[in-house]
């Protein structure tokens, strides 16, 4: 058996630099979502089932539309970087690559979509 | 580099015949709920588009999420939520070096499973 691993022969050979900012990221929008998610979770939770006319009319204030907005914008980025570690972590070569470009497009995608939506309703 | 030598190393005991800790557990299932909260997301995007579009794309979309299928995913997204938000919890804390201990740890995953449960029963009530 030979024990050398892959981390014992990067040893000495430098860091990559970078990856420690895939990780404060994600604390980043982690401690933003723990704002969030609550305030989203009891204002969405409250107008959902209303007829259409209250819904706009509930989303036209600014607290709510803030709320809504935020949590899309900071819960996509948080989904990119948990769904691209999850895809790293079981998904090789190209179909990786294939996979992170289409999750970083759904991600700005919807984001953008979402809170333009909110915008257009309170606005 | 990394082409060198794969598979010829001792392996640690297969998945399979591994036996669960709740650790290892609660661990997996804070990605799980992490990865799956993204179907409700993509959901309650397409509700505030068409609530933006109009009465009539609302309609349709306010329809679907308050089906029966829709309301599933919604209750299944909830206890997944707050299971999901106290694992991250237990991340930051974590990651300033608190409660690294089995027993604290193991103390900390049930604390997360039963007040995730109780949160998604209140959710569920006072909304």
């Amino acid at each position: 058996m030979n024990f050398m691993t892959d981390r014992k022969r990067a040893v000495g050979n430098g860091s990559a630099k970078s990856g420690t900012m895939a990780h404060w990221r994600m604390t980043l929008s982690s401690v933003g979502l723990l704002i969030l998610i609550p305030l989203f979770i009891f204002t969405f939770g409250a107008i959902l089932g209303h007829p259409y006319a209250e819904v706009v009319a509930y989303y036209s204030r600014p607290v709510p539309a803030a709320i809504a907005a935020l949590t899309i914008a900071v819960s996509f980025m948080h989904f990119l970087g948990g769904v691209q570690v999850l895809i790293e972590d079981y998904v090789k070569g190209l179909t990786r690559k294939a996979l992170v470009v289409a999750m970083t497009c759904l991600s700005y995608g919807a984001a953008g979509l979402g809170v333009f939506a909110v915008l257009r309703i309170a606005l | 580099m990394a082409d060198v030598n794969r598979g010829n190393r001792p392996l640690s005991p297969h998945l399979t015949i591994y036996r669960p800790q709740l650790t290892s557990m609660t661990s997996i299932f804070v990605r799980l709920t992490g990865n799956a909260l993204l179907v409700a997301m993509l959901m309650i995007v397409w509700w505030f588009v068409a609530a933006a579009a109009g009465p009539d794309a609302f309609a349709t979309a306010d329809g679907f999420v308050r089906s029966w299928f829709g309301d599933l995913v919604l209750f299944l997204s909830t206890w997944a939520i707050w299971y999901h938000m106290f694992g991250g919890i237990r991340h930051l804390i974590w990651d300033q070096g608190y409660m690294l201990g089995v027993k604290k740890s193991e103390t900390a995953g049930l604390i997360m499973i039963i007040v995730s449960v109780l949160m998604t029963i209140f959710t569920v009530v006072a909304v």
